[in-house]
């Protein structure tokens, strides 16, 4: 009799945790990635890990980290998983330490951690400033030890292009692009999750990888899944410019002790350095003495907007502001943010230990994505082993990590998001088995038609989108969209540039049919990966769009001046969007506030 | 004198088995620019130096901060992290790229570096625990010995060191510096060393330590300034002590 397989699509740190779990209960994994999976985009994450192991002394508890985190997230977050998550977090910590991250020691030997936006507790575990690059290290070791003993099938360099589903509408596998032949080809799967991270490239250039499109959860989407949420974009208050990308400066910087502040001279030309004390202007810690510049993203993101834009005291006159580092030790700064000193050096050709650094806000991450479901127990936390977790509308189609929209609600914590995808594969991994486990007939013992059909379909896309030659070039397209969704719906909201931006994206759209693929070859083509990625981004850039219009409220990182107030009765809801060829119809759900009561989010 | 324009000169293969040719490109000069956004100018825009239309260059990246290792190529003849080469700090004149020559060529800079992945397979580069059950708190570590092993753990697998290394070749049996550094990284963890003999065993036999010509080719490059060497001259004396161990057993 066939053994159950199931296929896990992104190998960051979600699609690592959930495989090493699902080989630990004994079923196999084809783990699916576009990129070598010690290449993901989770090596970006810097700053550290949040789990409430208290090693300060300060009587830290899951429960304040958990209350941290809803609140953080404006009460949109659903709170038995976001409990079940600050729970689990000092475990979770621990079994990296098992798998020999080399977090940062106190002088005892003990795990150090540090303070981080949004909580007053040093609850952040951190490997210099290169956590999620060593945790996504330790769990690729560890999927190389399965590997190497016949439990993981790697297919590195492989694209998901859609989903395969039995006349019930199960999902029963996918269809996949290998990236060196171009060819499309069915797998069979008694689950698949998806894992594929967020969608930066729809603002054009942020603090994300150049992987991560959303690509795979528009395709998705555009299959029947649905979306939640998606109007939530966080921005970063601390990265740097550049042609490619914008740099993170993480926001470790501050919790070691980094100070925000800009000139309180308009059109201050002298050297930071030259500028007295004075002169400085703190606005973070003038305005929020108890969190200083450890509010949270959101928070931060629009101060700095508000000081920049607003009251004109920018550096330079423009949208950026100092993160000074100066007045710590710099044996201090080189043990616990070496990483990122070292990318400030590299990128922007200054010592950071001796001249403030010029940073600015920059797109960073999602907290909305693919709508999943979960099983809360009686004491609000999550049923582990339960096939609901993590499983999306579409039955045997799980989410994982920044691609699903569980735990942040309106804005994440910093550090919390390596945390939620170690989480979200902890649950999601035993989920998908039980699931897996129940199959009948299983996907192996499908009849073929069902996968040569699918294949089939994408085959002939593929062919059709190699003969376009139409005037319209692909990454310029990509680029014009990246531009407006930035200049319209990142930090600052307004109901009128939304319903342009929508407008320009059915634009968008229009011309991505007559986009060339600019390449003729069949053999590593870039670009014709990229033109059917093209269609599935603009797809999802309308749910973010026509989200944020929807929503008449400021709530978290989505802030409207015209609504400027957070608006409970009407919109404490999940926005749920669907595809439809016009457009993405959108519903609302309610949102569990079962555990803590939500009240005015205040942290001066 | 600054560039007005930037002129590159890329080295282009169609397939693994395609001959190689050589294109020319210029793109106006912008401050500010890496090797990485000149190539995204050239997508938007696929026009050779000599107004031919041609494809967009093939290559990998990902990160764009130096802490992925994707997009590792020779830039100018060295190898090293193209998101990192930023043009203000090239020499003035032509930019070369051409794709690292110790590694099967896919498509143009792109190059298949599943040997070194497999290598760590053969260095059984991993902390073997028992199970992602909780188990409680990991072992206790001095900060100075994490210090120490964290040098080692940031190793991107980008393959500068292999191309420097004057030993290491498709066609020989030599592990080459990247994975045998990591040796040096799980023999120092306390679980990790509770097998230190097996990674041992595997860099005492062929294409292990002996092979390595100590040509120090590999520090030069490697852009974490990873003590490469100074792991060799460690686990030089690891394996010498295991190999008297052994001699005293028998």
């Amino acid at each position: 009799m066939a053994a159950p397989r199931i296929s896990v699509i992104g190998g960051g740190l979600a699609g690592l945790m959930a495989t090493i779990k699902i080989v630990e209960a004994g079923v196999a994994v084809d783990l699916f990635s576009i990129v070598p999976v010690k290449r993901s985009h989770s090596v970006c994450a810097q700053g550290g890990i949040n789990g409430a192991v208290n090693v300060k002394g300060e009587n830290d508890s899951p429960e304040i980290h958990f209350v941290d985190t809803v609140r953080g997230g404006d009460f949109l977050a659903h709170q038995p998983p976001a409990k079940g998550m600050c729970y689990a977090a000092p475990g979770l910590i621990y079994l990296l330490d098992r798998m020999g991250v080399m977090f940062n020691r106190t002088a005892e030997g003990y795990l150090d951690f540090r303070r981080f936006g949004g909580t007053l507790y040093n609850r952040t575990a951190f490997a210099g400033a290169t956590t999620g690059q060593q945790m996504l290290y330790a769990l690729d070791e560890q999927v190389r030890r399965h590997e190497a003993d016949g439990w993981v099938d790697k297919h590195e360099g492989w694209e998901f292009l859609g989903l395969v589903r039995d006349e019930s509408g199960r999902c029963v596998g996918h269809a996949s692009l290998d990236l060196r032949t171009m060819k499309p080809r069915a797998f069979r799967a008694d689950a698949v999750l998806l894992c594929t991270g967020g969608p930066g490239l729809l603002f054009g250039r942020t603090t994300n990888s150049a992987i991560n499109s959303g690509a795979a959860a528009g395709a998705a989407y555009r299959e029947g899944a649905w979306y939640a949420n998606g109007e939530f974009i966080q921005v970063h208050p601390t990265a740097i410019p550049g042609q490619d990308k914008l740099r993170l400066m993480s926001e470790s910087a501050r919790g070691e002790g980094g100070r925000i502040w800009v000139p309180r001279n308009r059109g201050e030309t002298r050297d930071p350095r030259q500028i007295p004390e004075a002169e400085r202007f703190y606005f973070l810690e003038e305005k929020y003495p108890r969190y200083g510049n450890l509010v949270p993203r959101d928070v931060a993101s629009r101060e700095i907007y508000d000081v920049c834009v607003n009251q004109g005291l920018g550096v330079e006159g423009k949208m950026c502001v100092y993160l000074d580092l100066t007045h710590i030790p710099a044996e201090t700064l080189d043990r616990k943010l070496g990483g990122i000193l070292e990318i400030y050096e590299k990128f922007a050709g200054e010592d950071p230990r001796r001249v403030p650094m010029k940073v600015f806000p920059a797109v960073h991450y999602s907290m909305g994505g693919l709508w999943v479901d979960y099983a809360a127990t009686a004491e609000g936390f999550l049923e582990i082993g339960h096939p609901k977790n993590h499983m999306t509308n579409v039955p045997g189609l799980y989410a994982v990590g920044e691609v699903d929209y569980q735990y942040h609600g309106a804005n994440r914590l910093g550090a919390n998001s390596l945390l939620s995808c170690l989480y979200g594969g902890m649950v999601a991994g035993p989920g998908a088995v039980t699931w897996a486990r129940s199959r009948k007939p299983l996907a192996a013992d499908l009849p073929a038609s069902l996968f040569d059909a699918g294949e089939g379909r994408w085959s002939q896309r593929f062919a059709e989108l190699a003969r376009r030659d139409g005037p319209e070039n692909p990454f310029v397209l990509a680029e014009e969209l990246g531009n407006w969704m930035l200049e319209n719906v990142s930090v600052v909201r307004f109901d009128a540039k939304l319903r342009e931006t929508d407008a320009k994206l059915e634009e968008l759209k229009e011309r991505w049919q007559k986009a060339s693929v600019l390449d003729r070859g069949a053999w590593s083509n870039q670009p014709l990966s990229f033109v059917n990625q093209l269609e599935s981004m603009l797809d999802l850039a309308r749910v973010v769009v026509r989200g944020a219009l929807a929503r008449e409220e400021s709530r978290g990182s989505h802030y409207k001046p015209e609504h400027p107030k957070r608006d409970d009765a009407r919109w404490l809801r999940t926005t749920i969007a669907a595809y439809t060829p016009d457009g993405p119809q959108l519903r609302y759900d309610p949102v569990d506030t079962s555990l803590v009561p939500p009240v005015e989010r205040k942290y001066d | 004198m600054a560039r007005s324009t930037i002129e590159l000169r890329i080295k282009r293969q169609d397939a693994p088995s395609a001959p190689p040719r050589w294109e020319e490109f210029s793109l106006p000069y912008q401050p500010g620019m890496n090797v990485i956004s000149c190539l995204m100018e050239i997508r938007k825009r696929p026009v050779t130096r000599s107004g031919a239309a041609t494809t967009p260059v093939a290559w990998d990246c990902s990160c764009l901060e130096e802490v992925c290792g994707a997009c590792t190529m020779l830039v100018n003849g060295t190898p090293r992290q193209s998101c990192a080469a930023l043009v203000d700090k090239l020499p003035e004149g032509v930019i070369t790229l051409e794709p690292l020559t110790k590694f099967p060529v896919v498509r143009d800079l792109i190059v298949d570096r599943q040997p070194m992945f497999d290598a760590l397979k053969k260095v059984r580069a991993w902390i073997p625990i028992d199970g992602t059950y909780d188990l409680g708190p990991g072992p206790r570590l001095a900060e100075s010995v994490r210090e120490v092993a964290y040098e080692f753990a940031r190793c991107m697998t980008c393959g500068c060191c292999m191309e420097a290394c004057p030993q290491y070749n498709g066609r020989s049996d030599f592990l080459g510096p990247a994975p045998i550094a990591q040796v040096r990284l799980f023999n120092a963890h306390p679980t990790g060393a509770m097998n230190a003999e097996e990674r041992l065993a595997t860099l005492m036999g062929r294409g292990g330590l002996t092979d390595c010509g100590n040509a120090q080719n590999c520090v030069e490059v490697c852009p974490k300034e990873i003590p490469l060497t100074e792991a060799f001259g460690e686990l030089g004396r690891q394996t010498l002590a295991l190999g008297l161990k052994r001699l005293f057993r028998r």
